[in-house]
């Protein structure tokens, strides 16, 4: 039985349709990433998987002792973050609160929790530090802590490198991909960056003509061979202006 | 007579230490909500549903209604409810029908009290509704106890929920996703904005309800970088501000609304050049 399984859905909204009748589904340990253009259905399927929109047509269903809401997300910045007045801490204890129930206040296996989410990410020297004062790639640790805070079996990340800087995007993905290896934490990644696909065991290309797939047979599909040609042209490019910045500096 | 001669005298009257209780109550009360609506850019729902606050005193008042708070509480939570449901719909965007409601409520609400008028002195009516009057200081035993029991149940349930109010507040996708019921928390908030801010009218009066929710929160933030001492600072800057404001216009005769919102912009250009100096 695979941990999320996806039949036949229908994803737009109000009566725009972006992607017909999707079928895949996800095992536990898979790394799943997720590709295809803006404006492609990406990000309303992720609210579909999330629950927190319904699919026009087909259902998304839970397997293997997974439980609607122990999804691991971590979501895109809005702009309300960028200004919030939160420290380190706070931010990841408040990804313990699913399992609060009615309880008001924090117990120590929250806190504890919390800490050894820091610790795992490298951030615990930063936890009463502000939010908004961070690094790019700080602030994504912090949100990365937060939902391992909320569920240890699936991570759903919704761009996770976009405003960083190369190397902290490396780190990054480096980052997810050890969190999948040794703990054996499901990944789901929306990217439209294909390095990203490098780590991924599943691919799948949403758009007019949809693709599931391993990342092997993705590579040798027409969509896969055409995504990473466009691709190679945009690093080859992003590489060269990269070169003449490093230059600019040496002098 | 010095001043706190002067002072001690006033507080020898019980609707002199009446005007205290509720001012310090319902200035602690604004000020907690008031950083999560700051965050939340909904600054201006204190503004909106102190309008529709004032439209429903209108009605009130042409029902000749015993006790007005029946009718205005119920009226503003209900609208409370629907500016959080509208500002979901994407047709009317929030801040559009915040405005909308706003406006509305408050010529409406002036439209009804002057066809509908028993009273001699009409401008003066509402020029009270709107900057808060006197009111505060003709407060009866049974007002105060109201105000205070209302304060003491918004105060525990922030206190109660404060660390769900700031998950919501933070981040509603992943609050939702990870099984807070955000939608829950946001009427919550509303509700108890609501209920706020019908307290608050007899204080400063309609117009300057936001100022009690808006003011202490900018200062806080301007000092402190964490949300729970960013909420500490908050309430107590608001009850400092509110206490001087009410003792301000006891001592000079200002208006006590306008005295109160007035220490709290100074409050706040302090905060804000302690900053810049800092920075």
């Amino acid at each position: 039985m695979a941990l999320i399984t996806c039949r036949g859905l229908t994803l737009g909204y109000e009566g725009t349709v972006l992607v017909e009748n999707l079928h895949f589904s996800i095992g536990a340990g898979d790394y799943l990433c997720i590709v295809g253009e803006n404006g492609s259905g990406k990000s309303t399927l992720i609210r579909t998987l999330l629950h927190l929109q319904e699919p026009m047509k087909g259902e998304v269903i839970e397997g293997d002792g997974l439980r609607r809401n122990e999804i691991g997300y971590l979501p895109q910045q809005t702009l309300i973050q960028r200004d919030f007045p939160a420290s380190v801490r706070e931010i990841v204890l408040s990804g313990c609160q699913g399992r609060m129930g009615f309880r008001p206040f924090y117990g120590p296996q929250e806190k504890e929790l919390a800490a050894r989410s820091m610790e795992q990410l490298g951030i615990a020297d930063l936890r009463r530090r502000c939010y908004r004062e961070l690094s790019g790639g700080q602030q994504q640790r912090v949100l990365l802590a937060r939902a391992l805070c909320a569920t240890r079996k699936v991570l759903l990340l919704d761009e996770p490198i976009s405003g960083l800087d190369p190397k902290a995007a490396m780190d990054m993905y480096e980052l997810i991909a050890a969190l999948n290896r040794d703990e054996k934490i499901t990944i789901i990644m929306v990217s439209h960056d294909m390095t990203s696909i490098r780590y991924a065991t599943h691919i799948l290309h949403v758009g007019d003509e949809w693709f599931y797939g391993t990342r092997e047979e993705y590579l040798q599909s027409p969509a896969g061979i055409y995504f990473a040609g466009v691709h190679a042209e945009e690093t080859a490019a992003a590489e060269s202006s990269a070169e003449e910045q490093e230059g600019g500096e040496e002098e | 007579m010095n001043i706190l001669e002067t002072l001690g005298m006033y507080l020898s009257y019980p609707f002199v230490r009446y005007a205290l209780i509720v001012g310090v109550l319902i200035a602690l009360c604004s000020s907690l909500l008031g950083v999560t609506l700051v965050l939340k850019r909904f600054s201006f729902i204190g503004d909106g549903l102190s309008h529709v606050a004032f439209g429903a005193f209108a009605i009130a008042a042409v029902l000749e209604v015993s006790n007005e708070m029946l009718v205005v509480l119920p009226l503003t939570v209900l609208c409370a409810v629907l500016l959080l449901r509208m500002g979901q719909n994407t047709k009317i965007r929030g801040d559009a029908a915040i405005a909308m409601l706003s406006v509305g409520a408050l010529a409406i609400g002036y439209l009804l009290m002057n066809i509908f008028s028993t009273s001699s002195n009409l401008s003066g009516d509402v020029c009270s509704s709107l900057f808060g009057s006197t009111s505060i200081l003709t407060l009866t035993l049974g007002e105060v106890i109201l105000c205070v029991v209302l304060s003491v149940i918004v105060i525990a349930v922030f206190v109660f929920f404060y660390h769900k109010i700031f998950a919501v507040t933070f981040d509603e996708s992943f609050a939702q996703a990870t099984g807070t019921d955000a939608k829950k928390y946001n009427l919550m908030i509303a509700v108890i904005v609501a209920v706020i801010i019908v307290l608050a009218m007899n204080l400063v009066g309609s117009l300057l309800i936001s100022a009690l929710i808006i003011f202490p929160a900018l200062s806080a933030m301007r000092l402190f970088r964490s949300f729970l001492s960013v909420t500490i600072c908050s309430a107590i800057l608001s009850v400092c501000c509110a206490l001087i404001g009410i003792l301000g216009s006891i001592l000079w005769a200002t208006p006590v609304g306008s005295t109160i919102v007035a220490v709290d912009i100074a409050a706040f250009l302090i905060c804000w050049l302690i900053d810049r100096v800092r920075a």
